[in-house]
């Protein structure tokens, strides 16, 4: 076994085992940590395809951005200490067979398409390539949803902000719905 | 690059990967971590993107800017969804899904 093939493998198991305790940990800080895991692992399969630069945004949006957010608005939400009751016999056997059902169909087809492998050099990628990319219009231009993005992501913040603040005196919701 | 490792046991884990997180939302009560299983899902589709793109076309960019743009379009669901969560929590006291219903005919 080469290096590279011990590293595929130790990334692959921590990504397995810790999906399997983030979707079925009791504890939901603890989950939130057991994802923590499986985006760093994914940020080296990134390394190992040679992408540094998804890596490094894998590791700086996901695994620094998404997981505080989450991590925040789990202790703005929950008692930590709290644990969840156990889910019931029969919704985690039908889900268990449909996701099982489902791996297994998927995985089947998997070994049995044949992929060509491509020949052809690898494109280096560079900062320069990329943004320049990101802004062309022409053949291999990605402008469009570039522009398209910027828009989604000013919406999104400009609708956290509305949906998130709390409600005016004069707002008549905030008066009808006291618990 | 990349001795020894097939493109299928790159897909094999995203499938794996993926339906982790499709038993984890089916089974999950409690909306954060709906919202965690979610991310595990876009996660693996993200690992197919980047595989594909380095071992069948790797003289192209489609994969890196489409995982680029689904890293994007993760973050600013998942600050939606949770400016959504603490709203619900404001009200309701509880972001457990089965007590939020409402909006239930």
């Amino acid at each position: 076994m080469t290096a590279n093939q011990i590293m595929f493998f130790l990334f692959s198991v921590v990504i397995i085992v810790c999906s399997i305790l983030t979707v079925t940990s009791r504890r939901i800080l603890r989950a939130a940590t057991y994802l923590l895991f499986v985006l760093v692992s994914s940020a080296g399969l990134y390394f190992m395809l040679n992408y540094q630069f998804i890596a490094a945004v894998q590791l700086t949006l996901y695994a620094g951005g998404i997981v505080v957010l989450i991590i925040f608005s789990i202790l703005l939400t929950s008692q930590i200490s709290q644990k969840f009751e156990p889910v019931g016999w029969e919704k985690s056997l039908f889900s268990a067979i449909a996701s099982i059902a489902g791996a297994f169909i998927t995985i089947i087809t998997i070994l049995d398409f044949k992929f060509s492998a491509s020949t052809e050099a690898a494109k280096e990628i560079n900062m320069r390539l990329v943004g320049n990319s990101l802004l062309s219009v022409g053949k291999d231009g990605y402008a469009l949803p570039f522009e398209v993005i910027t828009i989604l992501l000013l919406a999104a913040m400009i609708a956290a902000i509305v949906i998130a603040k709390k409600a005016g005196p004069k707002d008549p919701q905030s008066q009808t719905t006291k618990h | 690059m990349n001795t020894g490792i097939p493109l299928s046991y790159f897909l094999i884990l995203a499938a794996i990967m993926f339906f982790i997180g499709v038993y984890g939302f089916l089974t999950r009560r409690n909306l954060i971590t709906i919202l965690m299983s979610l991310e595990l899902i876009l996660n693996s589709v993200n690992i197919n993107f980047l595989a594909f793109n380095r071992y069948l076309y790797p003289h192209k960019l489609e994969g890196f800017f489409f995982s680029l743009f689904v890293i994007a379009v993760a973050a600013s669901e998942a600050a939606v969804a949770i400016a959504i969560i603490i709203n619900i929590y404001r009200r309701f006291t509880t972001i457990n899904v089965e007590d939020v219903d409402t909006m239930k005919y």
